[in-house]
């Protein structure tokens, strides 16, 4: 399928955007002033993109702990993430929330999350809201190769086959559960094999590459959408930092890391392969690059100056009613 | 006014919910039953026949049976409440808590905090507690002060059909997640219910009997061993005051206050095990708030710090008796510094 | 009963029946002493109910001889609560009495209807629902309770006005068993529903019991079928003047907590402490119900928009052909009894010392007797 100049352009601007965002929350949390932790997401970039771009904002996606990517490809407002990360009042919680709680409903975005395993439950139960209100959406669950091995997540899958619910299950698998290699913790080696086990169609697809990802999302979200039920996508991705901001990565070498961002770089894929292709032009990249960077310039520069909550926050909002 | 039993009352707010918002959904294992057999369909409605005949007019999209997986419920109901349903799901029995804590505490229960405040769960956990059955450890629970212990969720522990209801109309209608909790022995426990819909509020507690002497704070099933210890002690001229908090959480803490002020003397009892429990959280609270007007130590009548066995003999001294509530009376009033 | 040996009468003082919901009552106190005489008529006994403390009169003359029953005790209806004799029965002869009591197995007339409790008619496409007591080719006589209440309302008066005639309690839209749905809820749609009320019972001549805005709704009833109503009652009524008591209206709507509730009723009487726990709880019952609240609200900004009675009926009330009485507490906290007083150079007015808002409650005996006797002459 061929894409238009808008969609390359918009898909370009969001992998953009993510890399830039999380390059620079590295940056700053080495500097200090993110509190807690933060799980960087650089490197995965196609494959949040690839999957959104088919979503609307009225589809929900539910994320993992390492959800800066997916709540931008999602369109959750990029200077109030910032605020978010630094815990900031003006936060897209409030920030009460946080690196691992980013979350904005209006855009579907039901949150990142910081249990490994959490989300496919919910995810599905999204789905189950578009299929009994009828509403036409679909729901995206993403999960990394640590949650495949969840309960909940087999659970999770099981039940969208059960209830034939329009739910897609998206496995970035980037090779490592914190530090430990996928090939030892998952049993099987093979997670698309493992979910197509429980009744619905899964395919294998490489994440370093951006068109490839969005086909498959969009054949699995289309289908999804015309009632057929939930499917599998699994993403084989890397990460470029640590398990969070911090990890001094024993598990691989600095060479080796070197080797993925020269090799296995789906933002730099993506621009040989538009631009060899003429389909888009380098100064319009280089344009989007520059806007994109100072974008983050002044989300970081915002979010430092900005106050914390009010002390009153810490009480308000645990119920709707009280 | 008709006179219907716990069951019927939980399928009546069930159903009128139903008709009236066509957002609320029925989730669960066997909620209906027999799908995909040769018998029949609802043939269950529940294990305890609760949702019974939901099924036929509500059909399958709304009376939704599930595989026998609880985290895959509470996590699927949880995302399905925070995008625009309404469900009631079923977590069979309390104690399979142990299976699916994660998508109640951690995300149902956290979501609308985690999220500053823009999230809405409208999420109703409607479960079963209780010993007495011979249902041996895994089975007979009662682990609401679980459910009230985590911010972000309500309780609710209702101890007869005209509260039970009110309040699941209530927890229904609510935009936050409630945990509904259900003795599996009171379900044929019957008094004046309306035929309309109508709502109780949570955090308000019911003056069960009014009396000068003792305040007792009961929950659930305990609620029927209080009065049954009252009418005995009412003989001996110890007239008792019996209040069912009705929900966990909120807790009307000041209606137990007024009470106790009122009476001076204050008596816990809960079917529940005794360490971080309800009874140790009331205590708490009258200690601190309320103690000037003690003239005994509250007194806490609960299960033994056990799991609940399974033998009928060694089950009946489990749970907490009329006897030993009425002990614990006697103990509080002959009290003297 | 009688003395054997004296031909005197011994008489039981048993636990009696109100209204619908009574199985037991609560004793408060003894206002006579063992050993004490006592006329017939007199207050005896303060027992506390499903609404609130109310006084029993003493049934027959003679020597309160034998307190059974203590204070603070509860016992069924029915249940012997003391024995009065003359002085010359014997104290075995007492005891013997007291030994020999059998509580009745089904009280008195009534007990039949008061088991199938109240009934329901449809009057205007709407459901009314009613509680009727008694028989007898007496004029039958109507009562229309007030703003928020129900046919319970008339718990200790029905029973009396039931002798020789069908007394029957009504709730009025919004009200009680009653549908929720009000219409306009104004007051000329209350008062066609009491109207049509009459219709479905089929009483062609009747005698009009109205407290508050039920007051108001029988004169406007009253007005509407002269033809109909032979004498018009009026407790502490609606319409005879603007000042109505916001807080109370605002407040019995807004309340859906005990402590609330609480605060609103202890309005409606001189005594807050005679206010049962039991009838807060009926109140909030009924308010929890899916559309009282909107029916209250519309009714109350129908009847009371801004806090002062929008229907002016005094005027009619003074000019109808039938025979008007009009009843009032001193201490009405809800409608100022001036509202009576204007009133009493024109129609036989009856002013209650040490009373509220709810004489036919407050002072049950009282009520029933100027009632008794109006509608007697």
């Amino acid at each position: 399928m061929q894409l238009s100049r808008d969609t390359l352009l918009k898909a370009y601007r969001q992998m953009s955007t993510i890399r830039h965002f999380e390059e620079r929350v590295q940056e700053e949390f080495a500097k200090g002033g993110i509190p807690g932790f933060v799980h960087l997401y650089a490197g995965e970039e196609a494959s949040a993109v690839g999957t959104c771009l088919h979503l609307s904002p009225q589809d929900y996606i539910a994320s993992t702990h390492r959800g800066h990517g997916h709540s931008i490809a999602k369109g959750c407002d990029v200077e109030r993430m910032m605020l978010e990360i630094f815990g900031r009042k003006e936060g897209l919680c409030g920030g009460k929330g946080g690196s691992m709680h980013i979350a904005d409903l209006g855009q579907g975005m039901l949150g990142a999350n910081g249990i490994v395993g959490g989300a496919p439950p919910l995810a599905v139960g999204a789905a189950l809201s578009a299929k009994t209100l009828g509403k036409g959406t679909v729901a995206v669950a993403f999960t990394g190769d640590g949650g495949s091995s969840q309960g909940t997540t087999f659970e999770a899958l099981n039940l969208a086959v059960v209830l034939r619910l329009p739910v897609i299950f998206v496995f970035e698998n980037n090779e490592y559960g914190e530090s430990t290699g996928w090939r030892y913790h998952v049993g099987s080696g093979d997670i698309a094999a493992r979910a197509a086990g429980f009744g619905l169609p899964a395919v294998k697809v490489n994440g370093d590459d951006f068109f490839a990802v969005h086909e498959a999302a969009g054949e699995a979200i289309a289908r999804a959408r015309e009632g057929k039920g939930p499917s599998a996508i699994e993403i084989e991705t890397v990460r470029f930092f640590g398990h969070h901001s911090g990890d001094a990565q024993r598990y691989r070498s600095r060479e080796a890391v070197v080797k993925l961002r020269g090799e296995r770089d789906c933002i730099k894929n993506f621009r040989t392969r538009v631009t060899e292709a003429s389909l888009l032009e380098k100064s319009d990249l280089d344009g989007i690059d520059d806007e994109v960077a100072s974008l983050i310039d002044r989300a970081v520069a915002q979010a430092r100056a900005a106050p914390p909550p009010e002390d009153g926050a810490l009480l308000t909002d645990v119920y709707v009613s009280y | 006014m008709p006179e219907k039993s716990i069951r019927q009352a939980i399928n009546e707010a069930l159903a009128q919910e139903m008709r009236r918002d066509p957002r609320v959904v029925v989730i669960g294992e066997d909620v209906a039953g027999g799908a995909a057999t040769e018998g029949e369909r609802d043939c269950a409605g529940g294990v305890l026949g609760v949702t019974k005949g939901l099924f036929a007019e509500f059909g399958d999209a709304r009376v939704i049976d599930t595989p026998i997986t609880e985290s895959a419920i509470m996590g699927a109901a949880a995302g399905a409440a925070a995008t625009g349903l309404r469900p009631v799901a079923e977590l069979m029995f309390c104690d399979f808590l142990g299976v699916c804590f994660d998508q109640i505490f951690n995300q149902a229960a956290k979501f609308r905090y985690m999220f500053g405040g823009k999230a809405r769960t409208p999420l109703v956990i409607r479960t079963m507690i209780g010993a007495g059955r011979g249902s041996a450890a895994q089975h007979s629970q009662s682990l609401y002060h679980i459910f009230t212990s985590v911010p972000g969720l309500k309780c609710v522990v209702p101890s007869n059909a005209y509260d039970a209801k009110g309040l699941l109309i209530e927890a229904i209608r609510d935009d936050d997640p409630v945990v509904f909790c259900e003795h599996k022995l009171m379900y044929d426990l019957k008094c004046e219910v309306p035929d309309e819909p109508y709502r109780i509020p949570f955090g308000e507690a019911a003056v069960v009997r009014e009396g000068e002497d003792v305040s007792i704070v009961a929950l659930s099933r305990m609620v029927h061993y209080s009065l049954e210890a009252a009418e005995t002690l009412a003989r001996e001229g110890i007239e008792c005051e019996i209040i069912d908090p009705r929900t966990t959480s909120p807790l009307d803490e000041e209606g137990i206050l007024e009470s106790v002020e009122h009476t001076g003397r204050l008596v816990i009892v809960d079917e529940a095990t005794p360490r971080c429990g309800l009874a140790v959280d009331i205590a708490a609270l009258v200690a601190d708030k309320a103690f000037a007007a003690l003239k005994a130590p509250p007194k806490r009548v609960t299960a033994p710090f056990t799991p609940v066995p399974f033998a009928p003999s060694l089950e009946k001294l489990y749970i907490p008796s009329p006897e030993r509530i009425a002990g614990a009376v006697r103990e509080v009033v002959r009290y003297r510094r | 009963m009688t003395d054997p040996s004296t031909g005197s009468p011994i008489t039981a003082l048993t636990m009696p029946k109100w209204g619908l919901v009574m199985s037991e009552g609560k004793i408060v106190a003894w206002k006579k002493r063992e050993g004490e005489s006592v006329a017939a008529g007199e207050e005896i006994l303060e027992i506390e109910t499903t609404k609130i403390t109310n006084v029993v009169e003493t049934p027959q003359s003679g020597t309160l001889r034998r307190i059974v029953a203590p204070e603070g005790a509860t016992l069924p209806v029915g249940a012997l609560l003391a024995v009065i004799a003359q002085r010359s029965a014997s104290d075995p002869e007492i005891d013997a009495f007291v030994a020999g009591f059998k509580a009745p197995e089904v009280a008195e007339e009534g007990a039949a209807a008061a088991e199938a409790g109240p009934r329901a008619i449809e009057a205007g496409g709407r459901r009314l629902s009613y509680f009727e007591l008694g028989q007898g080719a007496g004029t039958p006589l109507l009562f229309l309770h007030g703003f928020g209440a129900d046919l319970n309302s008339w718990m200790f008066l029905q029973p009396a006005l039931a002798e020789g005639r069908r007394a029957i309690a009504l709730d009025l839209p919004g009200h009680g068993g009653s549908s929720k749905e009000v219409g306009a809820g104004d007051a000329a749609s209350l008062a066609e529903a009491a109207e049509g009320a009459l219709e479905a019972l089929g009483i062609e001549s009747v005698h009009l019991v109205g407290h508050s805005l039920g007051g108001a709704v029988a004169v406007l009833v009253a007005r509407r079928r002269p033809d109909k109503v032979r004498s018009l009652n009026l407790i502490a009524s609606a319409g005879l003047g603007p000042e109505i008591n916001a807080a109370f209206i605002d407040g019995f709507i807004r309340a859906s907590r005990r402590r609330e509730a609480q605060e609103a009723l202890s309005l409606l009487v001189h005594d807050p402490a005679l206010l049962s726990r039991r009838m807060v709880e009926d109140v909030l019952r009924y308010k929890r119900l899916d559309g009282v609240s909107a029916a209250l609200e519309k009714i109350a900004a129908e009847w009371f928009p801004n806090g002062v009675q929008r229907v002016g009926i005094a005027e009619v009330a003074a000019n109808l052909p039938m025979p008007v009485q009009i009843i009032w507490g001193r201490e009405d906290r809800i409608i100022p009894v001036s509202h009576a007083e204007r009133l009493a150079s024109r129609l036989p007015v009856h002013i209650l010392e040490g009373v509220g808002h709810l004489p036919h409650m407050e002072k049950a005996q009282e009520v029933a007797a100027l009632l008794k006797a109006f509608i007697a002459a």
